[in-house]
């Protein structure tokens, strides 16, 4: 499928956003301005762009405790993202979630959760309460392949397969599940495990936004007609650590093959792809980043000049 | 001594006498009657009608889509009502026993009561998860627990412990048009008590207790199973001239404080009666003729813990605190 060059140029601009993000956070830490720790999502931007571009904005999407890109891909804004791990008011949850937990109704997220595979549940029930409302939307569940080893998934896949649900369950598989590679910890054939509850499974190159959206699309209309689930396994590579505190890695994965990987940098790999195609030159995508980069640092800017909560809310929102 | 007027407003319709178990299932068949969003997810909810046969008769009248048999998944049919109360729907989750809440903890614990809280108060759970409390049926220990202490110490739930058919019915309405996660506590053993349920609609406020048996000597404060035991024992006490008041905590998230240290405060001695395991209260029970002042707790504050910094350091008690609270209990502040 020959993908229209508007949208490839959409993918490079939310793929780059979602890339300056994650440096700027890395920034906010290392110049110690931001509360706690962040999982950066560099490296993975072709899934959550390449998926979420698949979706309506009415339908949800559940996230993990390395979201910052899924809530961006589906939409939200880079001001009240950092205005959010920054702790701030004007933050999507008023500073009272962070980094892990931005949820924002208005783009159908439902939130990032920083239990591993504990999104899978709601994701599902999404799916069912899309069902029974008749309402037609979908249900994406973004986990990495850590969340393999929960038995939630387990259960959760089984119930959407039985009932044919609306949802599409994304495996980010980075390769580590924090600091073990994933081979240590995952038996068998990964594909073979959605496959045996009969869900439509396919695994693709991670890198490729081409091939993540086209499979994505494809999957999600699938959903949609009342097809049944289906489980979509992308290959990917985390480029920075578990966490951004987490620079020295040597001990559990080789430096080389984190150069191989970033050969296969997915925005670069798309930027190739543009100017092969002759849709895009060197200047008009560094035009691109130009003005995200603008973008960036005047949400930044919005989040640091921000106030904080009135010290008040700590009680507030307990009970609805 | 007669009980005195409920402090909640009674039903106008005209009362029968209903078991527990048909208290509750009347209340769920109104609600789901009355809203569209209700429904009900478990392990042998649909034909079987639960072991209990509790909910019979509710897969004919509203249909496998709305009564939906579910594998043997707690954490699962947990995890699945949290995502769809959170988008437009109202689930019942069925959880057989409530030995098996070890299995949903994740759930109901870390997802469906913080969700609210995490998301700056913008996404709502408003799920119920009705499961069972009490032992003597000879179910042995996985069976038989009562482990509603343990949800009522998580910030963002509401826990609930219906002690007779009239109130199972009226609670079980107000746990279902709440707007967070509930979790029902119903004694098995009590499924086939009867009372006097009213017909139609009334519900029970969440949080009220009631005062069951009125006396000036002894406050005896019970929950679910143990307000029929407290009844019982206030008969006894009072053929030895001793005046029990029974308060039937109904709640125990949130808990009706005023009532109890009213009553404390009347009859100024008190048993605290619950089916749960009972482990604290040390210096209370062991040392309360040695005080001077109330033993005062401090811990961390009723709220799940928030990211921002001006909210989190609030939540846990500092050296500055306690000296505070200190000074206060040696007079000198």
């Amino acid at each position: 499928m020959k993908l229209r060059s508007e949208l490839l140029l959409r993918f490079y601009r939310q793929m780059t956003k979602i890339r300056l993000f994650e440096e700027q956070v890395n920034q906010l830490y290392l110049s110690a301005k931001m509360p706690g720790l962040a999982h950066l999502y560099i490296g993975e931007e072709a899934i959550a762009v390449g998926v979420c571009e698949a979706l309506r904005r009415d339908d949800y999407i559940t996230s993990t405790h390395r979201g910052h890109g899924h809530c961006l891909a589906k939409g939200a804004s880079v001001d009240r993202m950092f205005a959010e791990l920054l702790g701030k008011e004007p933050g999507y949850c008023r500073g009272k979630g962070g980094s892990m937990h931005i949820a924002d109704q208005e783009t159908g997220n439902l939130g990032a959760n920083a239990i591993v595979g504990g999104s899978a549940g709601i994701a599902t029930g999404a799916a069912m309460s899309a069902r029974m409302r008749a309402s037609s939307q979908v249900a994406v569940c973004f986990f990495g392949e850590g969340a393999l080893g929960q038995g939630l998934l387990y259960e959760v896949m089984n119930m959407a397969s039985l009932w044919k649900l609306p949802i599409l369950y994304v495996c980010e598989n980075n390769q580590y599940n924090e600091y073990t590679h994933y081979r240590e910890t995952t038996a068998g054939n990964v594909a073979r495990r959605p496959e045996a509850f009969g869900l439509e499974t396919v695994s693709i190159d991670g890198q490729d936004v081409g091939a993540v959206h086209t499979t994505a699309l494809r999957l999600v209309e699938r959903a949609r007609q009342g097809k049944g689930p289906a489980f979509l396994i992308c290959d990917t590579y985390r480029f920075h650590g578990h966490h951004v505190g987490d620079i020295n890695r040597a001990y559990y994965r080789p430096k080389k093959e984190e150069e191989e990987w970033k050969r296969r940098d997915p925005i670069r790999l798309l930027a190739g792809r543009l100017k092969a195609r002759k849709l895009a030159d060197e200047k008009a995508l560094a035009g691109i980043e130009e003005e995200l980069k603008r973008e960036i640092e005047a949400g930044v800017e919005f989040a640091l000049n921000a106030p904080y909560p009135d010290p008040a809310e700590v009680d507030q929102h307990v009970y609805a | 001594m007669k009980a005195p007027a409920p402090t909640t407003p009674h039903a106008t319709g005209a009362s029968r006498e209903m078991t527990f178990a048909e208290a509750i299932r009347e209340a769920l068949a109104e609600e789901m009657r009355r809203d569209p969003t209700v429904f009900i997810i478990g392990e042998d909810v649909a034909e079987a009608g639960t072991p209990f046969k509790v909910l019979s008769g509710l897969v004919e009248e509203f249909g496998t889509g709305r009564v939906i048999d579910s594998p043997i998944s707690e954490a699962g049919i947990a995890g699945l009502g949290v995502g769809a109360a959170m988008t437009g729907m109202r689930p019942v989750v069925d959880i057989m026993f409530g030995d098996f809440v070890t299995l949903i903890m994740d759930q109901i614990v870390n997802q469906a009561a913080k969700i609210h809280y995490m998301s700056g108060g913008k996404l709502k759970v408003p799920m119920v998860l009705r499961t069972t409390l009490g032992a003597t049926r000879r179910s042995a220990a996985q069976h038989s627990q009562s482990l509603h202490a343990w949800l009522s110490h998580v910030p963002g739930l509401k826990v609930v412990l219906p002690s007779n058919p009239y109130d199972a019915k009226g609670l079980l309405k107000s746990a279902i048009r709440d707007d967070n996660p509930v979790v029902f506590f119903e004694d098995k053993m009590m499924y086939q008590l009867k009372g006097p349920v009213p017909a139609g609609d009334y519900t029970i406020p969440l949080g009220v207790a009631e005062i069951r048996r009125a006396g000036k000597d002894i406050t005896l404060v019970a929950t679910s199973s143990m307000v029929q035991v407290a009844l019982s024992a206030a008969d006894m006490l009072d053929k030895g001239g001793i005046g029990a008041e029974v308060i039937d905590v109904r709640t125990t998230a949130p808990l009706d404080k005023a009532t109890i240290i009213e009553s404390a405060k009347k009859t100024s001695r008190a048993v605290v009666l619950d089916e749960g395991y009972e482990g604290y209260s040390v210096i209370a029970e062991g040392a309360f003729y040695y005080l001077d002042a109330p033993v005062k707790r401090m811990g961390a504050r009723s709220v799940p813990v928030p990211f921002s910094p001006v909210l989190e350091d609030q939540t846990v008690p500092t050296p500055e605190s306690v000296v505070e609270a200190a000074k206060k209990l040696c007079g000198k502040l």
